[in-house]
């Protein structure tokens, strides 16, 4: 996404520690046009918090955003805090409602580079429907943080029909994917110092809440858990499933989607696409009955062209994943160990 | 992918594997010698599909796990020396030494970076002339003609800052050391494809001969993999004990000229020690003379105290094929990929790691 909203006439280039004392300097930075960025009722109160009527079940889910760079092809560290509050709120089978959003500047990041990253927030955030009622911002001395970290928490408003829980998964559950796997991993190793490679991979970050509260609308209690396979990547969210339900996973590696151009990267870095973060993809785990429908109605949704079922929960070998590679062996997929290394050769 | 898919193809390996089956008619004990193959055969669940006759055994051609304990520490010292930007492949990170690994150094403040490639280490130092950059030159022939690059490139640009700590080893003598062992009982190897598309195939014929035992020259991708095995037992069940090329379009017999080349210049053979195993003669390269600038062992001048190995680790002998990762009293007890007694349990080419997936899933009474 592109920026629309031309930054306003400072005058400072760079944010200094100043920028985050309280004082004056914070109080121009706001007014420069954050505020007037993100305008809302709430918001515009300009008080310690927000304030706001609450009814029925609500979610609530916090995260921080660390990552390098902050700029990565097809997005960056703003709209990746947005979406990936929004879609944290949305696996609780969420609509996002309201968020915080928390700065933690290293002092010297280019006020260009900031006012980047505060659009691309507000334009994530409409498209996700969700308003930023409550911020801070603080800096930090050079070296003592990594240009940007953004803390966010959000709110939402639980779907009435959503009964998504853990102890809802049960054997002969289908394990279906949205979308193709390793995508935003591969975009952001592509363009890390000493792993350069030319490649036109770019992130998928967007925002899935719209689609889940379709599903919900259509397959409700039929939707037994869902789950973002961000860090760790996937074999790593069903390893977690796996443990916690007591059922053993099935998967079968050449009905996980792949595209070829992610693929041929994994191949050459010795990476697994299957522990490659993730963004704009979740996992559903849903009930044997309907999952051919909710795959069906996926593929005509925004994020779920490439939908597909990767697997099933079965009886045997409990706690455990179990891939059918694409020649037809077997072997068991485990939990991330550490980051996941690069190899030799 | 073109290369790629037409060696995954699920009706070829099924052929492969059936012909197996029929071949096979008394147990065989074979070493894949490279840690590459050793993942291959793992992340592709061969290992369940051949017949119970067919042993895999794997080989020691996995360069974290045989990279000395002294030299990790070495690397550590390094990464942790004022001004030093310590380089290093990926997966050399996590390897456990004496105190630390590099990975812990980094979290308490060394200036460690992952590359996939040397050259850029030597972009690294043209970009930090104040600094000193070491890469950690570890692998098989494979990785040695793109580290001796990097030091011709540097050398050409005239950097003064640039250095490696080579730890090269090469896998003919590797294979010898495992023969010689009265305890190791493999009756045919897959030599390491890659190796040999650097080398060529030379090196192999007199080990054949001289120990009667096949080799057979072996890539990477399932249906490469058991073609390999095939044509090893194919061999064994007639008696027979040659050498033999499978990976044929990609290993010439000549091997890279440019690249032996290369080596030949920066390199010298050497005596190395070996994690696990000891020192086998004339298997190493070490930076010749004429680069020693470039000789971070030379540049630094540090002497590291050998230190024992964890004695509750077993890795010698599963590097040599003695024994299976499973036979260890440690295994997947004390020493699993998180806290690893050894390196053979480290890197995902390492036969304990690999075993670790597969001794798991036995003990859930999946049958592979």
């Amino acid at each position: 996404m592109q920026l629309q909203c031309p930054m306003p006439q400072l005058d400072f280039e760079i944010i200094t520690l100043g920028h985050g004392s309280g004082g004056l300097l914070t109080h121009k930075l706001l007014e420069s046009g954050v505020f007037s960025l993100f305008s809302n009722p709430l918001l515009d109160t300009h008080h310690d918090g927000a304030v706001f009527e609450v009814n029925g079940r609500m979610a609530f889910s916090t995260d921080s955003f660390v990552i390098a760079p902050i700029f990565f092809p097809g997005g960056n560290i703003g709209e990746l805090a947005v979406n990936g509050t929004v879609n944290d709120l949305a696996m609780c089978g969420a609509a996002a409602k309201y968020m915080s959003l928390g700065f933690i500047i290293e002092e010297g990041l280019a006020m260009q580079e900031f006012w980047d990253i505060l659009v691309s927030i507000k334009f994530a955030a409409e498209k996700a429907g969700i308003q930023i009622v409550t911020g801070d911002t603080k800096v930090v001395e050079r070296g003592k943080g990594d240009k940007i970290f953004i803390n966010t928490s959000g709110v939402g408003v639980v779907h009435p029909r959503s009964n998504i829980a853990m102890k809802n998964v049960k054997t002969g559950d289908k394990i279906i994917i949205s979308g193709q796997v390793a995508t935003h991993g591969i975009a952001i190793m592509s363009v890390r110092e000493g792993l350069e490679f030319e490649t036109t991979i770019e992130s998928d970050t967007t925002n899935l809440n719209h689609d889940i509260i379709q599903l919900l609308n259509e397959f409700g209690e039929n939707i037994h858990l869902l789950r973002d396979p961000t860090r760790g990547g996937v074999a790593s969210v069903l390893n977690e499933i796996a443990k916690d339900a007591r059922l053993g996973i099935d998967i079968y590696q050449k009905m996980i989607p792949v595209t070829e151009e992610v693929n041929g990267a994994c191949e050459l870095l010795g990476l697994d696409p299957l522990y490659v973060a993730n963004e704009g993809i979740f996992i559903a785990i849903v009930d044997a009955a309907i999952a051919d429908d909710f795959v069906k109605t996926l593929q005509t949704l925004q994020n779920g062209t490439h939908a597909a079922i990767i697997g099933e929960a079965v009886d045997a070998h409990a706690r455990q994943v179990v891939l059918t590679s694409a020649i037809g062996g077997r072997r068991v997929v485990n939990m991330l160990v550490g980051e996941q290394l690069p190899r030799i050769c | 992918m073109k290369y790629l898919s037409e060696y995954r193809d699920p009706e070829l390996v099924e052929q492969y594997v059936t012909e197996l089956h029929k071949t096979v008619t008394r147990p065989w004990t074979i070493m894949e010698v490279c840690g590459g193959q050793t993942h291959s055969l793992v992340k592709n669940g061969i290992l369940n599909m051949l017949p119970e006759a067919v042993q895999m055994v794997h080989g020691p051609g996995c360069p974290v796990c045989v990279t000395p304990l002294h030299l990790i520490d070495k690397a550590v010292y390094l990464a942790e020396k004022k001004g030093v930007i310590l380089c290093s492949f990926g997966d050399m990170l996590r390897v456990p030494g004496s105190k630390r690994s590099l990975l812990e150094a980094k979290a308490n403040g060394a200036d460690v970076r992952i590359l996939y490639s040397p050259l850029e280490a030597v972009k690294l130092a043209q970009a930090h002339p104040d600094r000193e950059i070491v890469f950690f030159a570890v692998g098989f022939e494979t990785t040695a003609p793109a580290n001796a690059l990097s030091v011709l490139h540097a050398h050409r640009l005239g950097l003064k800052n640039y250095s490696i700590l080579a730890s090269h080893v090469l896998v003919p003598p590797a294979i010898e050391a495992v023969i010689n062992d009265k305890e190791a009982k493999i009756e045919g190897f897959l030599a390491a494809g890659h190796v040999c598309t650097i080398m060529g195939i030379d090196e192999y014929y007199p080990i054949a001969d001289k120990y009667d035992v096949p080799v057979v020259v072996t890539g990477f991708e399932p249906v490469d993999l058991l073609q390999g095995i095939l044509m090893t037992v194919r061999q064994l069940e007639q008696g027979k004990h040659f050498l033999d090329n499978q990976y044929s379009r990609v290993v010439k017999p000549e091997g890279n000229p440019e690249a032996r080349r290369v080596i030949e210049q920066v390199f010298k053979v050497t005596d190395r020690e070996w994690r696990g195993i000891g020192m086998i003669p004339m298997s190493g390269y070490e930076v010749r003379k004429e680069f020693a600038d470039y000789d971070a062992n030379v540049k630094f001048n540090v002497h590291i105290e050998k230190v024992a190995e964890n004695i509750e680790c077993i890795a010698g002998q599963v590097l040599k094929g003695i024994k299976k990762p499973h036979e260890c009293p440690q295994f997947g007890k004390k020493c699993t990929p998180q806290t690893p007694l050894g390196a053979p349990m480290v890197s995902s080419e390492g036969a304990c790691a690999a075993y670790y997936h597969f001794a798991k899933a036995m003990e859930e009474e999946i049958i592979f």
